[in-house]
Parts: C-alpha cells; sequence; structure tokens
C-alpha cells in the first residue's frame, strides 16, 4: 500500500500539462488544412451560398434594393419556354456526345492497343487520334466555323464527290445547327475518352484473353465477356464526368452559333449567361444556375456512388 | 456521437476562426485608396480603343497628357471591346468601376440606372465647361452620362469589280436599285451574293447595323416618344424589304448564325458585293485584299425619300465613375480628349469622325475614302436609336429572332413585329 499510495497520486499531479499539449497537438492539424479550407470557403461556398441566395430575390447586383421573392424566379425559369428548349437541346447534346465519345474512344484506343500494327505505327496514329484534344476550344469553334460555311471545305468536298447539289447549311438551318455542334463536340472531345480507354486496356492481364482463347471464344465474345466488364469502372467515370463536363459547355456553342438559329442550340449555359449578360436578369439567371447545379449535382452522385463501388 | 459531434464542434469551430482571422487580416491589410500617393492621383481609363489603335498611338495621346498634368498619372487597362463590357458589366454591379471608363451608347442607361456612371452634366457646370463644343451628348433625364468622343458610321460598301460584273453602272441609291443591284450580282454565279445579313444572337448588333439602318436612312423611327413605335408602316416596310432580299435569294447563305466579321470576311473575299459596315473596317479589309476595287456610299432609302438621311454609327463614348473620388481630376482628362486638338489626332488615328464639332480629321494621309465618307456625315444625321435604350442588347436579341422566323416562313411580318412590339413593350417602360 505504502508503494501503491505515491503511485496514484503522481498521475494526478502531472494530469494537468499533458491536457494543454493534447489541446494544441489537436489543433495543429486544423491549422496545416486551413489554407486549404479557407481557399475552398472563399472560392467555392460562398459564390455558392450567394448564388442560391440570389435566386430567391429579385433586383440582385443591378439595384440595391433587392427583395425576397421566394420561389418566383425557379416559377419563372420553369415556365419559361426558352429554357425548357435549353434543357431539351442540352440532354440530347450531352448524350448523344457522350455516346459517340464512348464509341469511337473505344474504337480508337482498341486500334491502338492491337498488337498487329508497329510500334512507330502506332505512335504516329496516337498523336493523329490526339490532335483534336489539343486544341483550345476557340480554335476549335474557328476552324469548324470555317469548315461548315455553306461555301467551305465541307461542302466543296461533299459537293466535288455529287452528294450535295447546292452549299448546305450546317450552323445556320434550325433543322441541322443542334447535330452540327453536336458533331464538333464529338470531335474536339473523344480523344480523352480514347487515352483513358487506352490506359484501361492495357491494365487488362493478357491470361484473362488466354484463358477465354483457350475455351474457344472467337474475338467478340471475348470482347463482350473479358474487355468491357474488366473496362467498366472506367467506362462509367468516364461517361459520367463527361456528361457533366459537356452540360458546362459554353464557349463553343457560344462562338458557333450563340444559341441560335431560333434557339435550336440554346443550351443551360447559354440561357443562363444571356439571362445574366444581356438581360441583367442576375436573379433569373441564379435561379437557372442553381438548377443546373442541381442537375450536375445528381450527375456527381451517380460518379461518386461508381468510384465508392470501385 | 457525443464524441463525434464534440469533434465536429472543434473542427467548425477552428475552421471559422480561422477564416475570420483571414477576413479581418486581409480588410485590415494596405491602404484602400491606393491610387493615391504623395498628392499624386491615378485615375485608371478601361477602354477598348487602345487595342484598336495602332500600336502605342494611344499611349502617345496620354504621355502628352500626364506631360500637361504632372500630378495625374493615367493607368490604361485596354482590353478587347468584349471583354471590357464584360469587366465594365461586374464592375458596375459591385461599384468598383474604373475612374473613368470607355462606354458605348448602349450600355448607359444600363448603368446610369445603377448609379455606377456619374452624372457628367453637373461636372461640366462647375468646371464651366462649353459643352456647345460637342458634337453629341448621351443624355438620360436631362443629364449627360456620356460623352461620344469618336463616331464611326456605317456606310453602304460596294464591290465596284463585280457591280460592273453585273452590268450595273451606278452605285444604288434608292431601295429597288438595292434589290435589283442586288440580283444581278447573285445572278453572276458561283457562291456571289449581293448582300450579307448577319444575325447571329450571340452579339446580335445585325439587328441595329444591317436592319435598322434601313429604316434610320429613310428618315423613319422605331420609337415614338420614347416607346416602342415597332408596328408602324415605316418598320414593317423596312422589314419587308428585308424579307424580299431574303425571297429573292440575293442575301449570302448561313445568315442566321453569321457573324459581323463573317460579313466582313465574305465582303473582302468578294462573295458579297454589298455590305453595310463600320468605316473603321476600310483598313482591315485593304490590308486583307489590296487588290479589292470598292467604294463607300450612302445607305439606300425608300424610293422617292428626299429627307436627310440617318445613317447608323457607333462611338467611342467615354463616362466617368460614380464612385471615383477624383471626379474633378477625372474630368480633366475627360476635357483633354474632347479639346479641338486632340480630338482631331484621335479621329485622324482611329479613322473616325470626332465628337467635338471643331475638330477636323487630318485625310492628308488617310484614305480618299474617308473623305467621302465625311461628305456623307456631314450631309446627313447620325442616327442610332438603340444608344441609351435599357437592356438594348437584350432588346436586339428578341427583334432578331422575330426576323428570324419571318426570314424562315415560321412568321408573317406583322405577327412578328407584333411579338416585337410585346417583347420591347416590357423592357422599355
Amino acid at each position: 500500500m505504502t508503494l501503491l499510495a505515491p503511485k496514484t497520486a503522481e498521475p494526478v499531479e502531472q494530469a494537468a500539462p499533458p491536457k494543454r499539449s493534447t489541446l494544441a497537438r489537436r489543433l495543429v492539424p486544423y491549422g496545416y488544412l486551413s489554407p486549404t479550407l479557407i481557399l475552398i470557403v472563399v472560392l467555392m461556398v460562398v459564390p455558392i451560398v450567394m448564388v442560391i441566395s440570389y435566386s430567391f430575390r429579385d433586383n440582385v447586383i443591378v439595384q440595391d434594393n433587392s427583395v425576397f421573392a421566394g420561389l418566383a424566379n425557379y416559377t419563372k425559369v420553369l415556365t419559361d419556354p426558352d429554357f425548357l428548349a435549353a434543357l431539351k437541346n442540352t440532354a440530347v447534346f450531352i448524350t448523344v456526345s457522350m455516346a459517340a465519345h464512348l464509341v469511337l474512344g473505344l474504337t480508337f484506343a482498341m486500334m491502338l492497343n492491337t498488337q498487329l500494327l508497329s510500334g512507330v505505327t502506332k505512335a504516329v496514329f496516337r498523336i493523329v487520334y490526339i490532335l483534336p484534344w489539343l486544341f483550345t476550344i476557340a480554335v476549335v469553334a474557328v476552324i469548324w466555323r470555317m469548315l461548315l460555311d455553306p461555301s467551305g471545305v465541307v461542302n466543296y468536298v461533299l459537293h466535288t464527290l455529287g452528294l450535295i447539289n447546292e452549299g448546305v447549311n450546317w450552323l445556320g438551318d434550325p433543322g441541322k445547327a443542334l447535330w452540327a455542334v453536336t458533331f464538333i463536340n464529338i470531335w474536339s472531345g473523344y480523344p480523352f475518352f480514347m487515352i483513358s480507354l487506352l490506359a484501361g486496356l492495357q491494365g487488362i492481364p493478357n491470361d484473362l484473353y488466354e484463358a477465354a482463347a483457350v475455351d474457344g471464344t472467337n474475338w467478340f465474345q471475348r470482347f463482350l465477356h473479358v474487355t468491357l466488364p474488366q473496362l467498366r469502372p472506367v467506362i462509367i467515370s468516364m461517361a459520367v464526368l463527361d456528361l457533366i463536363w459537356t452540360s458546362q459547355q459554353f464557349a463553343l456553342i457560344w462562338m458557333t452559333t450563340g444559341g441560335g438559329p431560333l434557339n435550336t442550340t440554346e443550351m443551360l449555359s447559354t440561357y443562363t449567361y444571356k439571362q445574366a449578360f444581356s438581360e441583367y436578369e442576375f436573379a433569373t439567371a441564379s435561379a437557372a444556375a442553381v438548377l443546373v447545379l442541381l442537375i450536375t449535382m445528381v450527375l456527381a452522385f451517380f460518379y461518386v456512388r461508381s468510384q465508392r463501388e470501385r | 456521437m457525443a464524441v463525434r459531434a464534440s469533434r465536429l464542434k472543434r473542427v467548425l469551430g477552428a475552421v471559422t476562426a480561422t477564416t475570420l482571422l483571414a477576413f479581418v487580416a486581409a480588410c485590415g491589410g494596405g491602404d484602400s485608396d491606393a491610387s493615391a500617393s504623395g498628392g499624386d492621383v491615378t485615375l485608371e481609363f478601361a477602354q477598348w480603343w487602345g487595342a484598336e489603335l495602332p500600336a502605342g498611338e494611344f499611349d502617345k495621346i496620354i504621355s502628352d497628357f500626364t506631360a500637361q498634368n504632372p500630378n495625374i498619372k493615367i493607368k490604361l487597362l485596354s482590353a478587347p471591346y468584349a471583354s471590357t463590357k464584360q469587366q465594365l458589366v461586374t464592375g458596375a454591379a459591385s461599384k468598383t468601376l474604373p475612374d473613368v471608363v470607355g462606354l458605348d451608347g448602349a450600355w448607359v442607361s444600363d448603368f446610369a440606372k445603377q448609379g455606377a456612371i456619374t452624372d457628367l452634366s453637373k461636372l461640366m457646370t462647375d468646371a464651366n465647361y462649353d459643352s456647345s463644343q460637342l458634337a453629341s451628348q448621351v443624355q438620360l433625364k436631362g443629364k449627360t452620362y456620356m460623352i461620344p468622343v469618336v463616331n464611326f458610321i456605317y456606310p453602304l460598301f460596294v464591290n465596284k469589280d463585280l457591280l460592273a460584273k453585273a452590268g450595273v453602272a451606278k452605285t444604288p441609291t434608292t431601295r429597288s436599285e438595292f434589290l435589283d443591284a442586288a440580283k444581278k450580282i447573285s445572278a453572276t454565279g458561283g457562291d456571289v451574293k449581293g448582300w450579307a445579313l448577319p444575325l447571329d444572337t450571340a452579339v446580335p448588333n445585325g439587328v441595329q447595323n444591317d436592319v435598322m439602318s434601313w429604316l434610320w436612312a429613310s428618315g423613319g423611327s422605331m420609337l415614338a416618344d420614347g416607346k416602342p413605335a415597332l408596328q408602324t408602316p415605316a418598320v414593317k416596310s423596312t422589314v419587308e424589304f428585308v424579307k424580299s432580299l431574303n425571297d429573292a435569294n440575293v442575301i449570302a447563305p448561313g445568315s442566321l448564325t453569321m457573324k459581323e466579321q463573317d460579313k466582313v470576311e465574305k465582303f473582302t473575299q468578294g462573295q458579297v458585293g454589298m455590305m453595310i459596315d463600320s468605316l473603321a473596317h476600310i483598313n482591315l479589309i485593304k490590308k486583307n485584299k489590296p487588290d479589292l476595287k470598292f467604294e463607300v456610299a450612302a445607305i439606300p432609302a425608300e424610293d422617292g425619300y428626299t429627307g436627310k438621311r440617318g445613317i447608323p454609327y457607333a462611338s467611342w463614348g467615354i463616362g466617368i465613375s460614380n464612385s471615383t473620388k477624383h471626379k474633378a481630376e477625372a474630368w480633366k482628362f475627360v476635357s483633354y480628349l474632347m479639346s479641338q486638338q486632340t480630338n482631331s489626332k484621335l479621329s485622324t488615328i482611329a479613322n473616325g469622325f470626332p465628337g467635338n464639332k471643331t475638330s477636323e480629321p487630318d485625310f492628308s494621309t488617310s484614305d480618299p475614302m474617308f473623305k467621302t465618307a465625311f461628305d456623307i456625315y456631314k450631309e446627313g444625321t447620325v442616327a442610332n436609336e438603340f444608344v441609351g435604350l435599357p437592356k438594348s442588347e437584350d432588346l436586339m436579341r428578341s427583334f432578331d429572332e422575330q426576323l428570324q422566323l419571318v426570314l424562315t416562313g415560321k412568321s408573317s411580318v406583322d405577327d412578328a413585329l407584333a411579338k416585337a412590339q410585346e417583347n420591347w413593350s416590357s423592357v422599355i417602360e
């Protein structure tokens, strides 16, 4: 007992100083994190919260006396035929772009992954295939505006081949403009799919193909039962990311058709821009932006879920 | 759970404290009035002019001013037109406009309503400035908010070779002569068309320059007592005239998404015989196609019209921020730019026409076409009814959309004008 007594007393005496140091020690990691956290708060949280608050108010930014408007801006946006047209156009634009990116990207990736071609040939094709991705979107827009001009190269080639009789108005015809801008977007975006899928293809162990070949499968069965399942996580991630990125495509539309003719290429991004910087209706622009944010968040949710499954 | 909650609280507490500290540090650091130091004043001047003038020319004009006024420094914020506009829209919204701003007449109403630009009439009175020397002022409710420094008119450009090839001896002066010439040019074959009409909705200024110009050239108006008046016979005949050109297939294809630069390019390449365009593009056309034979003329008017012809114009306007602390110095700079000598010099290098009535551009070294254009300018009257209107770009766009419906056969002229009138009425109160 005599030995035990000082032992129990000792911790009591020494308890106070470690408590302070533990608190300080615990705060240190947050100190290290704070630059990032501050940046996130200032650059993301504050602007997003401001836009959301604008979407519930009227006369924002351009007037001092903004007032609470409830859901009025959302009602206005959701009943605006232009917004609904933009929503429909965006849906067509992003799904067709994504599907075509996937098919083209996978086709070219498989061509580049083949063992039938020499290393040099593959390197040359790799450079050729990736070229569209190296141009900035402004350059892409200018190039395609010139190519698709009624008296441009595309019409000249088609006319020379006898496929058309007179110049087609690719970007100026309300019936063709959406498909024309979708085509341009497909052209400029497939290389990123191709590169990611090529990396995925190169990661598939050869044993799987050999085992499948031993089982007597043909090329298509191996593609269906080995390649696709192995690439599934990459395909899902890329598809969802592509939908998100394409839904935010503004510059290409703005520089080729500006949303016209007759609103046939109006996207959610161009609609929002026009509301803000042409009509100075920052409240409805904010409401439209919040709706776009919600749509994107749904897509992001699927992306995160697919990542977690992995 | 309790442990988690208290941990979360601690994290939130730490983050909030650090954020607050950062904000306090950011707000407290530095002098907010950084422009003033040691009695000198630095004025920021945002404009797109520097980007459009020959390199170094604008700097010379500015350095002459700073030499005369050693206590005032001018910091030029030069960017292309579209970037300047966006910078000013956001600056006006956040009340952080540069001290002196280059303005387009189309922005004035919105900026003035926001209280972003100051009333120049008061500054003129305070400085005992004689405003009678100014060719024009952009006013709202009797107060001047913008002064046009240099004006650029939009005459008719005619490709003389194409006109001769089509067998048209005389440059058209009436609408029917124009239609006839356009038909004959289009009949010469190939990709050649008589006229170009850029109706791209991203930058819908084709409505102002290429459509309403026909109305103003015949003395017509799209407004009555400041309110929209689009269902008048004058506007109707203008739209019907444009439709008749479209029906005759004399307009270059792709007009619904054509941009102004495409129009200029097509004219330069000899793909269209006539266009209405800014005089400022003469040098560009000559540079890109030195052997192109073309001339400028007044925009054709309605048959039988004998009155003064309105000529569309765009301006390099100037205004002063309402939030600047140096209004007197800013006005000093503005009055320097508007002085007879400086204004002559500036309009000469810009190939425009001076905003000071007493200034004369020097045509001795410029293209003879500028002299012709100056005569058209003096004979007619400048007209641009979009100047000073609220949300003018939006007005142009909604008119553009209705015009596109007419040209694609989806709407009648009357229905389109009624719809445009309705749209405009909701904007112009």
